[in-house]
């Protein structure tokens, strides 16, 4: 029977010939993933389980990077539990400090995940590593303890929507717009419990952080997954990375999905999100104007090379607005160091900006950027809910690097477009 | 399993960062996430929720991140069951790895308003208004995910797979 990408790759781990829409199946995990945050509870839930070893300490991954560098005592202790436990299983996989970045930023950059790979992670950005052609899903703690003491999970096989991308994206405008604008389009729950998978020949004109970003924002739409056909461009990056996994799960000519959607590249525009939801996608030329008081650069969704590049070339020469605080965060300490070698960062120090060291910390209002009642961001971030950044009243625009540069040098939103000399 | 108690109703799109804030995630004790249930959509809610009560909210409600701490808070706060026209698929995993009951049902969210009592058969679906004499039935879970309900959570039904083994 024909399957789609997902249900592929399902079948091959849950050791069956199909799979269909609706099986509820138990499936073999290549890699268990977890943060400062969620790994403390699963390590707790992994001690009622009884079992006394983890299934494989070279499939298990755990990512300090939520409230690290660690913002006060209780955040500590959790790291040191999630360390302690790592010594105590000799986890492979275990990144703090200098040898950390924001998890799905470092697990592409490291070859820990491949095409074909089945991966949990208790990080609902877990849907990141889609780009590479890989099933990849969030989940919570609990399941992050049974992935970690059995190597399974257990999963709804999901119907597919397919997105059949064409042409080719008009200069500054990025995979960021392109997703924000498919979410827009379908809503927050456009996609719940399906899986999302991209393809079409306008797929050779998204550059591997572009699509890293569109399947990170998948669960934006209630997806359960965010995938791309594997193409020249991915298995370039999978080679430059070392991963191992290499295996192509091609979706059948005849797959069925619950819905299709061609979506034109070229006519892809600037886009913003506006407070509330990812779904409040507008125009960034259209939004009137809007005074800012920070813009924030880096994260899982915007915090690679690409994005460093593109917001440098806007900032090149220019200033943050007076006023403004410009917050840069690389990535990963490879970005950080590849940023720090094409002179990147210096255009930020020379722009104002705060360049700080990666961590998801602003993102969710943990630290590194918290807003005060009142306060308005831009960030390149996922999620702009109530309170997201911070005080329940302060509000979060979501956008890509080029409008989030534009929008620190004129201090309101606004799309590259808008600054005088371009 | 039959539950009954008093209803805290919300709208749609309940996501998990209003139900506990991360500025609470530097700890994941169950009562002190419970001090600070729905904070930043109902500070009145952790003054006011008392054991065995509802929540009836509409679409998708537990939208974003995957932190279990949402449903441990709700849990921890007394709450019997979550009733929702839908659920985020992650939220919806979670609260019954936990052992929280939810039950997604479109038609719930007109059955009662915040304060009516509502009576719940999670097995059988079945959720009435005794006040009024109103119900509207959900589809029914079974399999794994009635299992995984019964045993009240998914480590509970792994132990008891495993004590079952060894008998």
């Amino acid at each position: 029977m024909p399957m789609t990408m997902t249900q592929k790759i399902l079948a091959a781990h849950a050791g069956r010939e199909s799979v269909t829409p609706g099986d509820l199946i138990q499936a073999a995990c290549d890699l268990v993933l977890g943060n400062d945050i969620t790994a403390p509870p699963a390590v707790a839930v992994f001690r009622q389980i009884g079992t006394a070893r983890v299934f494989d300490r070279t499939k298990i991954a755990l990512v300090m990077d939520h409230f690290t560098p660690n913002k006060d005592i209780k955040s500590a202790e959790q790291c040191k539990t999630v360390r302690d436990f790592a010594r105590e299983q000799q986890i492979v996989h275990f990144y703090e400090g200098g040898g950390a970045g924001v998890e799905h930023v470092i697990l592409p950059e490291k070859g820990l995940v491949g095409a074909g790979d089945l991966v949990i992670g208790a990080d609902s950005h877990t849907c990141t590593y889609g780009a590479l052609g890989a099933f990849s899903t969030g989940v919570g703690s609990t399941d992050m303890a049974a992935g970690m003491a059995s190597g399974r999970c257990w999963f709804k096989v999901p119907e597919a929507l397919r997105f059949e991308l064409e042409g080719k994206l008009p200069p500054d405008v990025g995979g960021k717009d392109v997703i924000l604008s498919i979410i827009g389009r379908i809503g927050v729950e456009g996609a719940s419990y399906k899986s999302m998978e991209f393809g079409g020949p306008g797929l050779a004109s998204l550059t591997m952080d572009d699509r890293l970003t569109m399947a990170n924002m998948a669960i934006e739409a209630g997806a359960k997954n965010g995938i791309f056909e594997v193409d020249d461009i991915t298995r370039e990056y999978l080679r430059s990375t070392g991963a191992k996994s290499r295996l192509e799960f091609r979706p059948d000519k005849d797959a069925v999905y619950a819905e299709t959607f061609r979506i034109d590249l070229s006519a892809m525009k600037s886009v913003v999100a506006l407070p509330s939801s990812p779904a409040n996608v507008h125009p960034a030329e259209a939004v009137g104007q809007i005074p800012v008081d920070q813009v924030v650069i880096g994260s899982c969704t915007n915090g690679r090379i690409n994005d460093f590049r593109i917001a440098a070339r806007i900032l090149k020469g220019r200033k943050a607005a007076p006023g403004l605080r410009l917050i840069i965060l690389p990535g990963s300490q490879l970005v950080y160091a590849q940023a720090l070698e094409e002179g990147l960062l210096a255009i930020f120090l020379e722009a104002g900006a705060v360049i700080g060291p990666p961590t998801c910390g602003p993102c969710l209002g943990g630290h590194m950027g918290v807003l005060a009642k009142g306060e308005s961001a831009v960030a390149t971030t996922n999620r702009n809910f109530v309170g997201r950044m911070g005080h329940p009243e302060s509000f979060v625009y979501l956008a890509g690097p080029a409008v989030a540069a534009a929008t620190a040098v004129l201090g309101r939103i606004a799309g590259p477009s808008a600054l005088p000399g371009r | 399993m039959k539950l009954q108690g008093s209803v805290h109703k919300y709208g749609d799109n309940v996501d998990t960062d209003v139900i506990i804030p991360a500025r609470y995630l530097n700890t994941f004790d169950a009562a002190e996430l419970a001090r600070h249930c729905l904070e930043d959509l109902d500070p009145s809610f952790a003054g006011n929720v008392k054991p065995g009560d509802v929540i009836l909210a509409g679409k998708n409600f537990g939208c974003g991140s995957s932190r279990e701490h949402a449903p441990l808070a709700i849990k921890a706060s007394g709450v019997c069951c979550v009733v929702a026209q839908s659920f985020a698929r992650i939220f919806f995993r979670n609260a019954l790895n936990i052992g929280l009951p939810v039950l997604e049902c479109p038609g719930a969210v007109s059955l009662a308003e915040s304060g009516d009592r509502l009576e719940i058969d999670i097995e059988a679906g079945t959720i009435v208004n005794p006040a009024t004499g109103a119900s509207v039935q959900a589809a029914p879970y079974t399999g794994f995910i009635l299992e995984l309900i019964q045993a009240g959570g998914l480590v509970a039904r792994l132990r008891r797979n495993a004590e079952q083994r060894r008998k």
